[in-house]
């Protein structure tokens, strides 16, 4: 009996799915084809004059153009070209040929043919290179058909020879994007076809026009992106074409530089006018080097750019970029650099204060001078010190990377670095901190480096000292000397700047770490022990106080000999430190005391698989027990959601995954709870005011059902369908709640209508996961199907309640990684009793800093909300700008939020919190909506008619305490 | 052949007084027109008498111009325009014309009402003069006259210093006057185009130096201010008006924004002030920082920098103090420096160099005893620092300039002999150009072998340049056509447009060429009555040999059997 029910559904649900197919292609197809083409034609015939035309296809234009018509539109067009002797008119048939051939779904070979024959005829020069572009869109179309190709190519061929520079540029574009690149497979096609597509580019290096010659670079670049194997030979007339007199030439002849000598970097080019020979990559490095002092900065800007990543140069051109030979009326003399160096190692005090300290010394060679080098001499100096910060940031970038690999040039680049945290551009301060940390690993500061580095932490710009943090936070220091500086300069920063504070902590806990050794020499200075009398006690609040403690407990750590130094009231002060900032203070061992036990940080890697485990097992439990009573499956779902979010507060890295499923078995619950409800069984007319659990449950459902969609960061496309479908029963929910609730029966159509509707988009949206989903609620509703839409909806609604009573509990599969987004405001901090006072009317601004975490595109939905006393919200969309990404998963938000409002009598509290904007035509369930590429015009659409758009609040809500004062009055 | 002629007035070999005379292609024009700060005689102007003995000037300069106002480049101005008598145009950018009258003034009234000095140029005559000037932006191409033309570039060095190209026709000379290749806080960096002068007239006053990163030097004159500051000390850097004063004050300005500093900083009131008022309105002029942030705040309105008031040096606590004259000499630096000297917290920082003989010189090179007037002894215990703030290129600056511009040929002007003859040596060995260094009065001539420039008709050249194989080569190309030199302009044409134009016939020149053929079968041939042979068909190939171009190898054949004649003959060129 089962089985033949089985495969009656199972008729019944194919029959279906072919309908609709059908209907959905027979709208399309009633809606544009015929229009199309049959509209284009008419309007075109209709055109009295060349600009009458003109309007035509750019209105045309406008519209994009199914698939299936493409091709009658194009025979149209044709038809037209041929006919018309305005170049204007054909020029723009040309470019429509193109934006038509990237059509998707449409194949353009059809129409290659007359493209062709077309060429033929044509007089003007623009009119050609539009057609040929147009070939080029038809040819990245067939990249894989070597035919295709091969013909394109010969046209290409053909029109190099043209008197305009378009017509040459297109083809050098077209034998870019088509030349063949594997060099055997063409051998059968004829000597024609063995083409030396390189050869043919290289000759026009030397072309009359600059864009031309650009041109041609461009294509050489692009065939090797395409993997073809360029030749050495080309290196010396990429050389060559590094002074020719147009930027854009030069610049993309550095880049050409760039790929040969990271393609050939071992063999071996001849200096010009000697006999020696050099390798390619050290010969190119010299030259890309070169143009770092070009004339135009956007040369410069690419040439800085491109040495970074040219780390198989060899270690003595390398060192040559920071080489700058000082003379003064010449005689040699020493850079800043060499002189602090020297008196540092003489252990001299520096002075710098006699004149002609740097007076010159030596006599030099006048023979030996080279003004201008050829090498890579002097190459960095010139960047770092250039006019425009977009070059300096790119040499120090270039530098970062370049330490990155060379320890040796990492520690002979740190002075250059440290010179850059005093420039003007607040950016280029901010990028030479950042280089200087990644770096950090290999380099140790030297004293004098570390003062300079250190007076940079009385900047006024937060990002720079909270940076400056950063980069102490790895750095080694030589001597304990350094350590009591950089204590001293910290502590003074945290005098001037006292929000600082935690960021200092967190950088004298590591400073700590490091340097325990450094530090234990400085411990009874720093605590101001005595080795006879007792000092007082200092205050244990003082922001200074705790950030000495925190350095020396972490240095204590590795250090045992370290707390012999404390006195009683540090031993005080170390037990309730640990207890209020366990985060920046570790266990100790301390004698006469025991290790205070930290299951956290004692048996974390052990711990971590049967947490694992639990989390499985207690989900394993929940989805195995579909046959239980209701009451002992609420029981148990409540029991596991409460297991689960103790799980996630005790580890932080399940916490994703468990608040995850806890939510997933929340909304289950409501829904067990709601269908348990005894109002199903009452008649209609008694439970109009009973409703409301089910009805909030359903609510409430939906709200948790888009929470799960979009605060979490990498779910997949398997989640999304279980989510959708718990949103789905939520909806039906919703629909049997009303039905029994409402009179009358026309509300109800509409509702039925748009549930099947929503039904039906499921169905598409998921077609592929349908197949895991037996026995659940979409299943059984899917093979109910042609009854629901035939039924009334009153009969529909009670298929619906049974259902919905039927299904099955989804098993809900974990993701990899999963984590929730959130949201912490820092300022304001909410603690302040002293309202903002402003005058009403007015605006004031108040500053918002946030962390957040785990955050996707953090720029298009994060949102600031503030609430007024009066129920009045008001949402702020942040800049794009006051986003900054401190690491990977981690954002910050620092903005300001403009309020006003109208007069109060009294101070008052409003709440300022984060909200996460979702918009669900951008979930992956709609991905399927190509986009087309038709033209601009193309934006002016609207979203998507099904995208429901809403906001889930993330943080915590901060008060701020605000008094708008009413306007003074003029006087009188 | 033409030439173009370099006579340096001043500022030949020697630094100051710079004022070059250069004739170009029959125009003469004076670069700049300085004073000598060296001379208080008739040697401190350049000696016009040079240039014309009775004639007016006006007849024989086209036009002056001037590179920046410094006073070395243009002290002489109103002497030379109103005293000597110069009617002409005077080209300067803006900012030097707004900047130029005020240190004039300024100059006339030292040496007039200081020193009391007369048959000077008065104030009427500096208003006069500045009457003349015509004002150009940068990159503007101004024509003087119908063929001379001259365009500005940026220089850096001072607010408003500029290059100036000079062009007649194809011949072309740069003059760069003063010039700075590296950024500085508040000015942009030297920049000029590859326009490949005939010569280039450079400044080489640092021609034998090579100067470290400026980032050092900064740093070490903030981090020496920051650290007397800190200690409670009071600061003194005496500065001149213009051109330093600006950097300084914005260097501390940014720094004392930066770290938030509270400590008063003042600037002596008068000449600086006034000139300030133009550094906020040249805002073009200056570097990329400045412009780009003008527009939330103007670099020159200045937050932390206040007007000097004489009582505000007995004020206790840090200051700093920005005062002139800039060799503590006279005037306000020298009483402010007299008042702190005695406070060891307390510093002077020199930023320029001094000149022997002045306070300033005397503590530089150590001397801690100063004898004022009065017999006072002042016993120095203040610190003192030096910092060089310098704006000219350095040797590889230099270098950096020629590169960029690719002259044919080099000529250094504005600096010492023995120096500019090292970096001479240096261009001519390392770009293959002549470079010429002329002391005052002496002359360098150099030929030009300019383009004469041809107009033709496009129809010939797309016929000719279809012709050969390659059309897009930089290659020099034959062309063939005819040349008509016509009321001073040139044309190439086609010969029958030439001949259409002169309204002369085509005459047709004939070569005949008599071949002697021993052969004995003579049965196809037939022989006309003039003498020549009559053969079906024949064919002549001629080609060109390679090792002579005049001579060309005929191979002429016919289907008669027989071995083929060799003809070889002299070809005529021929002029259709």
């Amino acid at each position: 009996m089962a089985a033949h029910l089985k495969k009656r559904v199972y008729e019944e649900f194919t029959k279906v799915v072919q309908q609709q197919h059908e209907e959905i292609s027979a709208k399309k197809l009633r809606l544009t084809k015929p229009s199309k083409s049959a509209a284009l034609h008419v309007d075109l015939c209709k055109a009295t004059s060349p600009a009458d035309a003109l309007q035509y296809l750019l209105q045309f234009a406008r519209k994009p153009v199914e698939a299936e018509s493409v091709e009658g539109v194009v025979r149209i067009l044709l038809e037209h070209y041929y006919k018309e002797n305005d170049a204007s008119v054909r020029l723009k048939i040309a470019s429509l040929l193109g934006l038509l051939s990237k059509t998707a779904g449409f194949s353009p070979d059809c129409i290659m043919d007359d493209a062709i024959n077309t060429l033929q005829n044509e007089k003007s020069h623009q009119v050609l290179a539009q057609l040929l572009d147009t070939l080029l869109v038809i040819g990245m179309k067939h990249t894989e058909n070597p035919a295709v190709r091969m013909r394109l190519l010969d046209v290409a061929c053909k029109y190099l020879t043209d008197s305009s520079h378009g017509v040459r540029n297109k083809c050098l574009q077209l034998i870019g994007y088509l030349g063949s690149v594997e060099k055997g497979a063409t051998k059968e096609a004829e000597s024609l076809a063995t083409k030396d597509v390189q050869k043919i580019i290289g000759d026009h290096f030397n072309d009359q026009d600059p864009r031309v010659r650009t041109a041609a670079i461009k294509a050489m670049l692009q065939l090797h992106e395409r993997g073809l194997k360029l030749q050495q030979t080309i290196y010396s007339q990429a050389c060559k074409l590094l002074s020719d007199d147009y930027e854009q030439v030069r610049s993309a002849a550095v880049q050409l530089i760039w790929v040969l000598s990271q393609l050939y970097p071992e063999s071996i080019v001849p200096i010009p006018s000697s006999n020696e020979e050099i390798r390619l990559v050290d010969d190119a490095f010299g030259k890309i080097c070169h143009m770092v002092s070009d004339g135009s900065w956007v040369v410069r800007v690419q040439a800085a750019k491109l040495l970074g990543s040219m780390q198989q140069v060899s270690s003595h051109f390398l060192e040559q970029t920071l080489d700058k030979k000082l003379m003064s009326d010449l005689r040699r003399k020493r850079t800043a650099h060499e002189r602090a160096k020297e008196l540092y190692s003489s252990g001299e005090f520096s002075s710098g204060r006699k004149w002609g300290d740097d007076a010159p010394k030596e006599e030099i060679d006048t023979g030996a001078v080279n003004l201008i080098e050829s090498g890579a001499c002097g190459a960095f100096v010139h960047g770092l010190e250039d006019e425009m910060y977009e070059v300096r940031i790119a040499a120090v970038e270039a530098l970062c990377m370049l330490a990155q690999s060379s320890p040796s040039f990492a520690e002979k680049c740190l002075d250059f670095l440290v010179d850059m945290f005093n420039d003007e551009i607040e950016e280029v301060r901010l990028q030479s901190i950042h280089t200087m940390r990644k770096i950090s690993n290999n380099i140790t500061l030297r004293e004098d480096q570390l003062d300079t580095v250190l007076a940079v932490l009385e900047d006024s710009s937060r990002d720079i000292r909270e940076a400056l943090h950063e980069l102490l936070c790895c750095t080694n220091v030589s001597t304990k000397e350094g350590i009591h500086l950089a204590l001293v300069e910290l502590l003074k920063n945290l005098t001037k700047y006292p929000t600082d504070r935690e960021s200092i902590w967190k950088c004298l806990k590591f400073l700590g770490c490091r340097h325990p050794t450094l530090v234990l020499p400085l411990v009874p200075e720093l605590l101001s022990t005595h080795p006879f009398f007792d000092t007082p006690e200092p205050d244990m609040d003082d922001p200074a106080y705790i950030a000495v403690l925190v350095l020396i407990f972490n240095a204590a750590k590795t250090c045992p000999t370290m707390p012999a130094l404390f006195s009683d009231h540090t031993f005080r002060h170390y037990a309730y430190l640990r207890d209020s900032l366990s985060h920046l203070v570790p266990p100790l061992r301390l004698p006469g005391r025991k290790l205070v036990s930290s299951p956290v940080s004692s048996s974390v890697t052990p711990h971590e698989d049967p947490s694992q485990q639990f989390l499985q097992q207690s989900l394993e439990r929940v989805y195995n027990l579909q046959h239980l009573d209701p009451e002992s499956t609420q029981e148990l779902l409540e029991f596991t959601i409460r297991d689960l979010q103790r799980l996630g507060e005790l580890q932080s890295e399940l916490a994703g995954v468990a608040d995850f499923s806890a939510t997933y078995l929340r909304c289950q619950l409501l829904l067990i709870k709601a269908l348990q409800e005894k109002l199903w069984n009452v008649a209609a007319p008694l439970y109009l005011k009973q409703n409301a659990l089910a009805s909030a449950a359903a609510k409430q459902i939906m709200e948790e059902t888009y929470k799960m969609e979009f605060m979490y960061s990498g779910v997949e496309n398997r989640q999304v369908v279980i989510i959708h479908h718990m949103r789905l029963q939520a909806k039906a929910l919703q629909l049997i709640v009303t039905a029994r609730t409402t009179r009358g029966v026309e509300p109800l159509f509409g509702m039925c209508e748009n549930f099947l509707q929503e039904v039906d988009s499921f169905q598409r949206g998921f077609i592929s996961e349908l197949p895991h989903m037996q026995d659940s609620f979409v299943d059984k509703l899917l093979d109910l199907m042609p009854r629901l839409v035939t039924s009334k909806p009153s009969e529909a609604v009670k298929i619906l309640q049974t259902t919905l009573r039927q299904s099955t509990f989804l098993h809900l599969p974990l993701p990899e990684q999963i984590h929730r987004a959130t949201s912490t405001i820092i300022e304001p901090a909410g603690e302040s009793d002293n309202p903002l006072r402003f005058t009403s009317g007015l605006v004031v601004a108040l500053d918002v800093d946030a962390t957040l975490e785990h955050v996707q595109d953090p720029q298009s939905t994060v949102k600031v909300q503030v609430l007024y006393p009066d129920g009045q919200a008001q949402l702020i969309h942040p800049k794009p700008a006051d986003f900054r990404n401190p690491g990977p998963g981690r954002h910050r938000l620092i903005t300001q939020v403009y309020l006003s409002h109208t007069a109060w009598t009294e101070p008052c509290q409003i709440e300022v919190r984060l909200l996460l904007a979702y918009n669900s035509s951008r979930s992956k369930a709609s991905t399927s909506l190509s986009k087309s590429t038709w033209i601009d015009s193309m934006e002016a659409l609207p979203p998507s008619e099904y995208g429901i758009e809403g906001t889930i609040p993330f943080s915590k809500p901060v008060k701020v305490y605000i008094m708008p004062k009413p306007a003074r009055r003029a006087l009188v | 052949m033409p030439e173009i002629k370099v006579t340096p007035l001043g500022a030949g070999q020697d630094v100051g007084r710079s004022c070059i005379l250069v004739s170009i292609a029959g125009k003469n024009v004076m670069l700049d027109c300085g004073m000598h700060m060296g001379y208080n005689d008739d040697r401190r102007f350049p000696d016009f008498s040079y240039i014309t003995q009775n004639g007016r000037l006006t007849d024989f300069l086209d036009c002056v111009i001037i590179s920046h106002f410094h006073l070395d480049h243009c002290g002489a101005l109103p002497y030379f325009s109103e005293m000597v008598g110069y009617d002409g145009p005077i080209y300067m950018t803006h900012p030097t014309k707004a900047i130029c009258p005020i240190l004039l003034e300024d100059y006339r009234k030292i040496t007039v009402d200081k020193k009391g000095e007369t048959n000077f140029f008065t104030s009427q005559m500096i208003k006069d003069c500045m009457k003349k000037v015509v004002a150009v932006h940068l990159h503007q191409t101004v024509q003087v006259d119908d063929e001379l033309e001259i365009k500005a570039y940026y220089a850096g060095h001072v607010l408003g210093a500029a290059m100036f190209q000079i062009k007649v026709g194809s011949e072309s000379v740069v003059y760069t006057g003063d010039y700075n290749m590296t950024p500085d806080r508040h000015l942009g960096a030297a920049w000029i185009d590859k326009c490949r002068p005939d010569l280039l007239i450079s400044e080489s006053t640092y021609a034998t130096t090579i100067r470290d990163s400026k980032r050092c030097r900064e740093r070490d004159f903030l981090k020496k201010v920051h650290e007397s500051v800190e200690r409670g000390g009071k600061v003194l850097i005496p500065v001149f008006a213009l051109g330093r004063a600006q950097e300084l004050c914005i260097l501390l300005e940014t720094f004392w924004e930066r770290m938030n500093l509270k400590a008063p900083i003042y600037f002596s009131m008068g000449l600086t002030e006034k000139a300030n008022h133009y550094y906020k309105l040249f805002i073009t002029w200056t570097n990329q920082k400045i412009r780009k942030t003008f527009v939330q705040r103007n670099m020159f309105e200045f937050k932390h920098i206040k007007a000097f008031d004489r009582a505000f040096a007995d004020n206790p606590g840090p200051m700093v103090v920005f005062a002139t004259p800039g060799m503590l000499h006279a005037g306000q630096s020298l009483q402010i420096f007299r008042k702190w000297a005695g406070n060891e917290k307390n510093m002077v920082i020199m930023p320029g160099y001094c000149v022997q003989g002045t306070v300033g010189h005397k503590i530089l090179s150590g001397q801690r005893k100063l004898e004022m007037e009065g017999r006072q002894i002042l016993e120095v215990k203040m610190q003192v620092e030096y910092m060089s703030f310098s704006a000219h290129a350095d040797a590889k600056g230099i270098m950096q300039l020629i590169r960029q511009a690719e002259p044919r040929s080099v000529l250094l002007v504005h600096g010492e002999a023995k120096k500019m003859e090292f970096l001479k040596q240096k261009i001519e060995q390392e770009f293959h150009v002549n470079c010429y260094m002329p002391a005052n009065g002496e002359t360098t001539t150099l030929f030009t072998s300019p383009n004469i420039p041809v107009d033709i008709s496009l129809g010939l050249l797309k016929r000719e340049s279809a012709i050969g194989l390659v059309p897009d080569s930089k290659k020099p190309k034959l062309m063939h056509g005819t040349l008509i030199m016509k009321d001073n302009s040139f044309r190439l044409v086609s010969p029958e447009q030439a001949l259409k134009e002169l309204g002369l016939g085509e005459h047709q020149l004939r070569f005949t060429c008599r071949v002697h053929i021993q052969d004995p079968r003579k049965e196809h041939e037939m022989h006309l009555p003039d003498g020549s042979i009559m053969v079906e068909s024949i064919l002549i190939q001629a080609t060109a040999q390679s090792e002579d171009q005049g001579t060309k190898v005929l191979l002429v054949s016919w289907t008669y059997q027989g071995p083929p004649h060799f003809v070889t003959a002299k070809s005529a060129i021929l002029e259709e």
